[in-house]
């Protein structure tokens, strides 16, 4: 133990208890937090415990703390608590010792700002709208003239009074009030079970059912209204089976009630105007209807009489009906007989007219016309035939005459062609014998050159032709040799003749006759040349 | 008042279907197009719905009440309200 009493805090650090602690901690944070403002969302909210008191918490998006509201303090609160609503608290913050817990303690709850309730009633706006609540076809047309009226407001205030003087101003009649708090705490739960309340109401109970529903409160804040906003109180609304007009606030305050109300007014006036009609004016349309049907039924008795009588005067008397058929009648007995006689006449006159007409002489007449017109056809067509035939004839003989006329022409071309044949041979024969004799004494000249230039007459002068014995004409001694065979002729004849030596050339051999004379008729060239001379 | 059975369920009419049928019978009766007996007849009728019309009109009450509560909240009945 001494080691514990040595072993004794070094530090001269006070030292508490629990209790003190605590209580230290409680006294420091109320002092320090004694009225506080806190901004945050509300949650874990469950309405008013059965004690009275309301536990929930505020809480932002990184811490939490607990909250109360006491018992005593709710009424003063206008606003109604939700859960999820961004409010700003205001209050002090206390601890419980016993647990080593601290929470706020609201004094005052206000939301913060319009746009976070603003936020708040469009969601729950949206949500409900899309549960079909503020349809359009949900909605029934309020009765023209409703017996009873049922309101649901405060039975104290201008609200209920204005709408009941509107309705007495109007038409009388049976108002029934709902009495409910209008705002604060527990005010939309007290609306809504009003309207369920009247609908509840059976037909032919000690209360009257209400034909039409009021809903009405005066103008207000957002946070007054807000109990018009409440989903109960739109649900009942939207549930009424009476058709339900809702007069909440101003005409520029909506609420929620006034999507689900089947007609919504403006004010609470606007409503009673909208629940009855103005009972004058129905007193004088009916006055008005009344004058007209009783004036209508006098007057029609009256028409009808005075278009009776019209008719009774215009009725005609019997004779007056009778008179116009009765002259007909004697007018046509009248014409009858006349009739009759008029018409034999008449009859006969027109078969007198046609009977006329049926004569013999018509016959005969027509017979004798169609002879005649057949006998000039006859003589027309015999004169025809006539005509054709003599032209036919004069054709032919003018044929004839032609053909007759040919042979003398004939003959006569004969003649002439036969004497052109004659004068042909004639002038044929003179001209032959001419050409004869022409060509006979040409001759005779030519034979005289032919004469003159005749080797003969030089043989007659006393030369010879030597021939070989080819029986050509050799002209040179040159070449002839001994021995060969010649001819020789002379101006009286020929002769034989072979050639020897050629020594003896010179002179006359008995064996070679012929070319002495040859010689010698070359010799003596000039006894023929004064002859020849004078031929040319 | 009369046995014309067209009169007979006008009792149980709303004062604008009494009201409209009381208009028709008016312009047709105007328009004199009607034959004499049936004109004699919808004219009584058109007097039946008018006694009707001035009825509904006569028997709106001008009362004014007030549901009186139970404490649990629920109808009792009704009283006059002394607002006024």
């Amino acid at each position: 133990m001494t080691s514990l009493i040595s072993n004794d805090s070094p530090t001269n650090l006070t030292e508490f208890s629990v209790s003190e602690l605590s209580g230290s901690i409680k006294r420091t944070v109320e002092t320090a937090f004694d009225h506080v403002r806190v901004r945050g969302e509300i949650s874990g909210y469950r309405g008013q415990h059965s004690s009275g008191h309301a536990y929930f918490s505020l809480k932002d998006d990184r811490a939490r703390i607990d909250a109360v509201i006491w018992k005593g303090t709710f009424p003063r609160i206008k606003f109604r608590p939700e859960e999820g609503m961004e409010v700003i608290a205001t209050g002090k913050v206390t601890t419980f010792p016993g647990s080593s817990k601290y929470q706020i303690v609201i004094e005052n709850l206000e939301p913060a700002g319009a746009g976070a309730l603003m936020a708040l009633l469009d969601e729950r706006r949206r949500r409900l709208a899309a549960e079909g609540l503020f349809d359009q076809n949900r909605k029934r047309l309020l009765p023209f003239l409703p017996h009873v009226i049922g309101v649901v407001t405060s039975p104290t205030g201008a609200v209920i009074r204005d709408i009941l003087h509107r309705i007495s101003d109007r038409f009388p009649v049976h108002v029934i009030v709902w009495p409910v708090k209008v705002q604060g705490e527990g005010s939309g739960d007290e609306v809504a079970a009003a309207i369920r309340g009247f609908n509840a109401i059976e037909p032919g109970g000690p209360v009257r059912r209400p034909d039409v529903l009021i809903v009405a409160r005066g103008g207000g804040s957002l946070e007054d209204l807000w109990s018009f906003n409440d989903e109960a109180v739109v649900r009942a609304a939207a549930d009424s089976r009476i058709p339900l007009i809702s007069a909440v606030g101003h005409e520029t305050d909506w609420t929620l009630i006034d999507h689900a109300a089947d007609v919504r007014a403006p004010t609470p006036t606007g409503a009673a105007e909208m629940a009855v009609p103005v009972k004058a004016d129905l007193d004088a349309q009916l006055a008005n209807l009344t004058a007209r049907l009783r004036g209508c039924a006098s007057r029609q008795m009256d028409h009808r009489r005075q278009s009776a009588r019209a008719l009774v005067r215009a009725l005609p008397s019997l004779d007056q009906l009778l008179a116009l058929p009765r002259r007909r009648f004697d007018e046509a007995a009248a014409g009858l007989g006349r009739g009759l006689e008029r018409t034999t006449v008449v009859k006969r006159r027109s078969f007198e007219r046609v009977s006329s007409g049926l004569r013999l002489d018509l016959l005969t007449n027509r017979l004798a016309q169609h002879r005649q017109l057949l006998a000039d056809r006859l003589t027309r067509s015999e004169r025809c035939l006539e005509r054709q035939l003599l032209k036919e004839h004069n054709r032919l003989s003018k044929a004839g005459a032609s053909l007759s006329a040919l042979p003398p022409r004939l003959l006569g071309q004969l003649a002439r062609e036969r004497q052109h044949l004659v004068s042909l041979g004639r002038h044929a024969d003179t001209a032959i014998s001419h050409t004869l004799l022409r060509s006979r004494s040409a001759i005779v000249a030519q034979d005289r050159v032919l004469q003159s230039l005749s080797y003969k007459n030089v043989l007659k002068r006393g030369f010879a032709v030597v021939r070989g014995e080819d029986d050509k004409p050799l002209t040179r001694a040159a070449g002839i040799g001994e021995g060969l065979a010649l001819s020789l002729e002379f101006a009286d004849g020929r002769i034989a003749a072979i050639t020897g030596e050629e020594g003896e050339a010179t002179g006359p051999h008995p064996g070679s006759p012929p070319q002495p004379k040859k010689r010698s008729a070359k010799a003596e060239p000039t006894g023929d040349v004064p002859k020849q001379g004078s031929l040319f | 008042m009369t046995e014309s059975n067209e009169t007979v369920d006008v009792s149980g009419y709303s004062f604008e279907k009494a009201v409209a049928e009381l208009e028709g019978i008016v312009a047709r009766l105007e328009r004199g197009d009607v034959a004499l007996d049936e004109s004699i007849a919808i004219y009584e009728r058109g007097e039946a719905l008018k006694k009707h019309c001035e009825k509904l009109l006569t028997a709106a009450e001008n009362r004014i009440e007030k549901i009186r509560l139970d404490r649990a909240g629920k109808p009792q009945g009704v009283e006059p309200l002394d607002g006024e």
